[in-house]
């Protein structure tokens, strides 16, 4: 038989530390939030399920589950939670800290790296800038997707703070 | 209307949807708007997806955004739902939090930059309904329009509407009226609040859930009897527009609000973008 999950004050607390994390423990579990989900239509996907085992702390359950990818962040839930528990927010908590444990899917991991090399989520190539022309506008813009010396200080900013390092996985 | 705007691009327009950037040029022009270039502005960054991974790298990236159009003197202007949600929310935190400022700024002095704090953030959609007018919209009006179109809101346009404001984010008004200002009839239909599926991660993470929400959506707007889909938002856009490579069947063209307005105000369609879509539209 398995032995029964530990809860860990420790997890909860650190989540409520964080900036957004504050209201974890005023949820009292009454499943709006999982009634409101367009994702838990169509996956196992179970809000209000998450944030109790956030409140446990039960760490890995929380951290290494898939489902804490699919949300859209679309805000239905946290519209209608009755106790105002920021529930996005709580779950941007809690990826943060699964991406600080090296627990991100590689698909994620490419979009962190197409931001650090283009200072843009998705890279412009010559079939888009054939479109741009053709509709009157300078073939790249005048973003980062077009300035060298802009993007340079995209990427210095984001080197400041370690992205490059928790992107590469290290 | 003396208030200069800073054009912010994001990366879905410029990068895959430039009909919706030369869209936004060209009826801003019609409505007497001034528009000046946010030079070197970055990635937003993406609401949903860069600040799931590192809240930190999402602020830094932000207030440098925030702090290239304060140089300007002007208040930002984006077309995009995750644009105006990234930079909403930043400006929303560094404009509260003066140790957040604190550490942000410690970061964009290595760039040469420091953010003061009093920039705004507007969604086009949001200055077209409450600082242009739906009047001076209509009086601009040279092509009414006579279709059936689903409006699409998005989610980071109204919501989280603590901060924002702008309208009930259960019933909605503001952009049904603003594409009926047009002449065309934004038709109900079942689960309009819904989101397109694409965000927070999940179009790059798990394509197929992003995909079951999109067809859901095209379900009930085809059920309603809507000939077109409008949004304000280039991802939900790309996830439409796109979606429907795998989800067959419907062939319903997505238009950009400001792709609609351009219809409207008789910008010529060769500057509106729509004939390059997955799923063209042609007038």
């Amino acid at each position: 038989m398995p032995s029964p999950k530990e809860p860990n004050a420790d997890f909860a607390e650190a989540v409520q530390k964080q900036h957004g994390g504050e209201s974890l423990m005023l949820c009292f579990q009454c499943g709006t939030c999982t009634g409101s989900c367009p994702s838990g239509r169509m996956t196992s996907f179970r809000t209000r399920k998450l944030i109790r085992k956030a409140q446990l702390g039960l760490k890995d359950d929380v951290l290494k589950s898939p489902d804490l990818w699919a949300c859209t962040t679309c805000y239905t839930c946290m519209e209608r939670c009755p106790r105002g528990v920021e529930i996005v927010d709580i779950i941007t908590v809690l990826r943060n800290m699964a991406v600080k444990e090296g627990i991100m899917s590689d698909e994620h991991r490419k979009v962190g790296e197409y931001l650090l090399a283009n200072g843009a989520t998705i890279p412009l190539n010559a079939k888009y800038e054939d479109a741009r022309e053709k509709l009157g506008l300078s073939r790249r813009p005048v973003n980062t997707l077009g300035d060298k010396k802009a993007l340079e200080d995209f990427q210095k900013i984001l080197k400041a703070v370690g992205f490059d390092k928790l992107i590469g996985g290290a | 209307m003396a208030k200069k705007y800073a054009l912010f691009l994001g990366c879905v327009a410029p990068a895959r949807y430039p009909g919706i950037e030369s869209s936004t040029r060209a009826i801003c022009k019609e409505l007497d708007m001034e528009i000046v270039e946010l030079e070197g502005a970055g990635c937003c960054p993406a609401p949903g997806v860069i600040k799931s991974f590192e809240s930190d790298a999402w602020l830094a990236i932000a207030a440098r955004n925030l702090a290239l159009a304060q140089n300007k003197g002007a208040d930002i202007l984006t077309i995009c739902n995750g644009c105006y949600g990234s930079l909403y929310d930043a400006a929303h935190v560094l404009h509260n939090d003066p140790e957040k400022l604190r550490a942000v700024n410690k970061i964009l002095r290595e760039v040469g930059l420091e953010y003061n704090g009093d920039v705004k953030v507007h969604h086009f959609a949001e200055l077209f309904y409450k600082d242009i007018g739906l009047e001076h919209i209509k009086s601009h009006i040279k092509k009414p329009l006579d279709m059936k179109v689903a409006v699409h809101y998005g989610c980071h346009f109204l919501k989280p509407s603590n901060i924002k404001h702008l309208d009930d984010p259960e019933r909605p008004k503001i952009l049904d009226e603003l594409v009926e200002v047009t002449g065309a009839k934004s038709i109900d239909y079942k689960d309009k609040m819904m989101c397109c599926g694409a965000g927070g991660g999940v179009r790059s993470g798990n394509p197929s859930l992003a995909n079951k929400f999109t067809e859901e959506k095209l379900k009930n707007i085809k059920a309603a009897g809507a000939q077109y889909i409008v949004d304000v938002c280039p991802f939900c856009h790309l996830q439409f527009d796109r979606g429907q490579k795998d989800i067959k069947g419907f062939d319903i063209p997505v238009i950009h609000l400001a792709q609609l307005y351009g219809l409207a105000l008789g910008v010529p369609k060769e500057k509106l973008g729509l004939d390059l879509q997955e799923v063209p539209a042609s007038f």
